[in-house]
């Protein structure tokens, strides 16, 4: 029922030995808005990077060769479906035409990074580790009681799966028939922990099948396959047949974040072998040996992501500095008195 | 009017706000089916359906993180926790998420979840089943608290927590379930949160408490009589905490003994004390006395009655405050 280790789905091949194949049903319009996808994100995480390092943004935590994973994925699903990220998601929002300024905002501490959900489908970036499993599982299984038809995506770790709040969303989602995918990004490390520390399961798909779900194994760094797998989660969410695991297999190819140095810990030659086959790069040479994708056009695609992040940072950093009334709104839509004796007392010490 | 146990208006509330609002929905472990181990949701799954009276599986993590995206979905869900201590898995997604998910949202999204949980000793339960964590959930940022002591405010704050916009956690208090009947009003009836209740009037000192303590207060009041006439306020909601009525009632009697069930440490009874040093410690005559839980874990069941306080604890702490 279940794929075993070494058998990843797979469509983009390597221009020799391996084969090319296709997907049905995309156009090269299709391929080509999948690619730029890839790039936004990979321009995205690139530059982020150079932000850190110039101290216009704080930790960040890096997706460097996860853009396939995101893109692949985010592509099979409708609008009206909701994206549960984790914080290696942090960007996926730019695939909903949320701005790079909003992105580039919440890594700056800045409350201009804190977005409404409804407005893309999108939920809050969630910090601890696995704890949004539940949530997509009880949206999609809520949307479902509704009778609206809308599937939803968690986003996580290797390192995830070995949480209870993955254990526990997962087992209501099968239990609920929840329209829900959840998505593992194995990258075979959480920060230095290696993938064979954290289960003694050969793989993680394998999961799956203990909590009455398909578990799917695809190559993560095959946006393709991605999307092909996601594609097919989705379909069956929306047809009665209930939730989906999907592991996506790559290497972490570069730091956990900025604060990170793999160096201690992570086989090298590994990464560099990784760097080789890294997402974005493989899928536009499958799309130029399809004759999908010429070098102007792949110059153009990465120069407007280039701009927008350069418009992006500079309207992030153009934020005015947030009102101090911001830390006491929003906790409550009804607060405590209390709170409004602490506004006036703060206004009153900082003279403000 | 009709006469009904704690437990009864805890379900009689339930029954009206499902019939009210078709969003509401109540999930927990045996809540449907069986109707709950203490037939607080009794009824529910036979007349509003599987889908809204959803027995789950055996996680409270699981039932508290699934509701976070219930409500995202535009559902209303009140979650049992089948005892205190159970709850203890669920702070994970309290902590992390119910409490800050609005405040992330900047405002713009609602999570109107209501927690409801049997809570406290005295019932001779195996361990952890007599539990008092209500500090845990005050401490949490964006959540409030409603702990009633009797059937027609258990009914009347429950309401108000399924009808509030921000994560409501109400603690009934177990050992009253099916002590005492009360006329509970017929239908609607919401006790708005954040208003304490004075219990009996007193002029010599204050008795503080909320859920099953306000029982040991009133038992207090009466050994006391034609000693010293006691007044004892139930606070009702932890958060917001009504203030006013705290201070309003030790500026009367210039005393206050603060009696909770949880351990003493970092309890609610120090931020009550905190509040009157704060805001009435000119009014006092005689230093604020906690009479707590002690700080070990709940004890087995034959010693029970040695660590939750008694009357005789109260009165002694009366007296000590009554003489300084």
């Amino acid at each position: 029922m279940l794929p075993a280790e070494g058998d990843l789905r797979r469509i983009i091949g390597d221009g020799e030995a391996l084969p090319d194949g296709e997907v049905d049903g995309l156009t090269p319009d299709d391929l080509l808005a999948l690619y730029r996808g890839l790039v936004l994100l990979r321009t995205y995480d690139e530059r982020s990077l150079v932000y850190h390092r110039q101290g216009r943004i704080g930790t960040y935590a890096i997706f460097w060769n996860h853009e396939a994973m995101q893109a692949g994925s985010v592509f099979a699903l409708e609008g009206r479906d909701w994206i549960f990220p984790s914080y290696r998601e942090s960007a996926i929002g730019l695939l909903r035409g949320m701005p790079v300024s909003t992105v580039l905002s919440w890594w700056r501490g800045h409350p201009a990074g804190w977005w409404n959900p409804e407005d893309f489908g999108v939920a809050s970036i969630c910090v601890p580790i696995a704890t949004h499993v539940p949530h997509a599982v009880g949206f999609a299984w809520g949307s479902a009681l509704k009778g609206e038809d809308r599937v939803s995506i968690a986003y996580f770790g290797d390192g995830a799966t070995s949480e209870g709040s993955f254990h526990e969303g997962a087992t209501f989602a099968g239990v609920m028939k929840a329209p829900a995918i959840l998505f593992c990004n194995n990258n075979q490390w959480a920060i230095s922990t290696p993938v064979s520390q954290q289960t003694a399961a050969a793989t993680l798909a394998e999961k799956a099948i203990g909590y009455g779900m398909p578990g799917v194994r695809v190559d993560g760094a095959d946006v393709l396959a991605v999307y092909e797998a996601t594609r097919e989660a989705a379909a069956r969410a929306r047809t009665g047949g209930g939730p989906t695991f999907i592991e996506a297999v790559t290497y972490r190819s570069a730091p956990h974040g900025t604060a990170d140095d793999p160096s201690t810990y992570i086989d090298e030659a590994r990464v560099e072998e990784e760097k080789e086959h890294e997402c974005v790069g493989r899928f536009g040479r499958y799309l130029e040996r399809r004759g999908v994708l010429t070098e102007s056009v792949a110059e153009e695609i990465r120069t407007e992501a280039l701009e927008l992040m350069r418009t992006g940072i500079v309207e992030a950093e153009a934020e005015p500095p947030p009102d101090p009334a911001l830390v006491f709104e929003h906790a409550y839509a009804d607060p405590p008195p209390s709170l409004a004796f602490d506004l006036e007392e703060l206004r009153r010490i900082l003279g403000a | 009017m009709p006469d009904l146990y704690l437990v009864e208006a805890v379900n009689d509330a339930l029954h009206v706000e499902l019939e009210r609002d078709p969003s509401v929905l109540v999930l927990g472990e045996d809540v449907g089916r069986l109707g709950g181990v203490f037939r607080a949701t009794a009824g529910l799954q036979e007349r509003f359906g599987v889908d809204r009276c959803v027995d789950t599986p055996l996680a409270e993590a699981g039932i508290l993180g699934t509701a976070v995206g219930l409500c995202m979905a535009g559902w209303r869900p009140v979650c049992e926790m089948q005892y205190d201590a159970f709850s203890y898995p669920a702070l994970d997604q309290l902590i992390n998420h119910v409490g800050r998910y609005r405040w992330r949202t900047r405002g713009k999204m609602s999570f109107p979840l209501t927690i409801r949980m049997p809570y406290g000793g005295g019932v001779r339960a195996p361990e952890l089943h007599d539990d008092s964590p209500e500090t845990y959930y005050v401490h949490t940022p964006g959540v409030k608290v409603a702990i009633p002591s009797t059937p027609a405010d258990a009914k009347g704050l429950l309401a108000a927590a399924i009808r509030d916009p921000d994560p409501v956690v109400v603690f009934e208090p177990k050992l009253h379930y099916r002590t005492t009947k009360e006329e509970v009003p017929d239908g609607e009836y919401v006790v708005p949160l954040g208003q304490a209740r004075v219990a009996r009037q007193g002029t010599d000192v204050t008795l503080v408490g909320y859920g099953a303590m306000v029982h040991v207060a009133l038992r207090v009041a009466e050994a006391l009589e034609g000693e010293a006439s006691a007044e004892v306020l139930d606070l009702r909601t932890l958060k917001p905490l009504d203030e006013d009525a705290l201070v309003a009632s030790v500026r009367k009697t210039g005393r206050a003994v603060v009696v909770q069930e949880a351990p003493r440490v970092v309890g609610f009874a120090a931020e009550v004390a905190a509040v009157l040093a704060e805001r009435a410690i000119f009014d006092l005559r005689g230093p604020v006395i906690r009479v707590t839980g002690y700080d070990v874990p709940y004890p087995y069941w034959q010693l029970e009655d040695a660590y939750v306080p008694s009357v005789a604890r109260v009165v002694d702490a009366v007296r000590r405050v009554l003489a300084a």
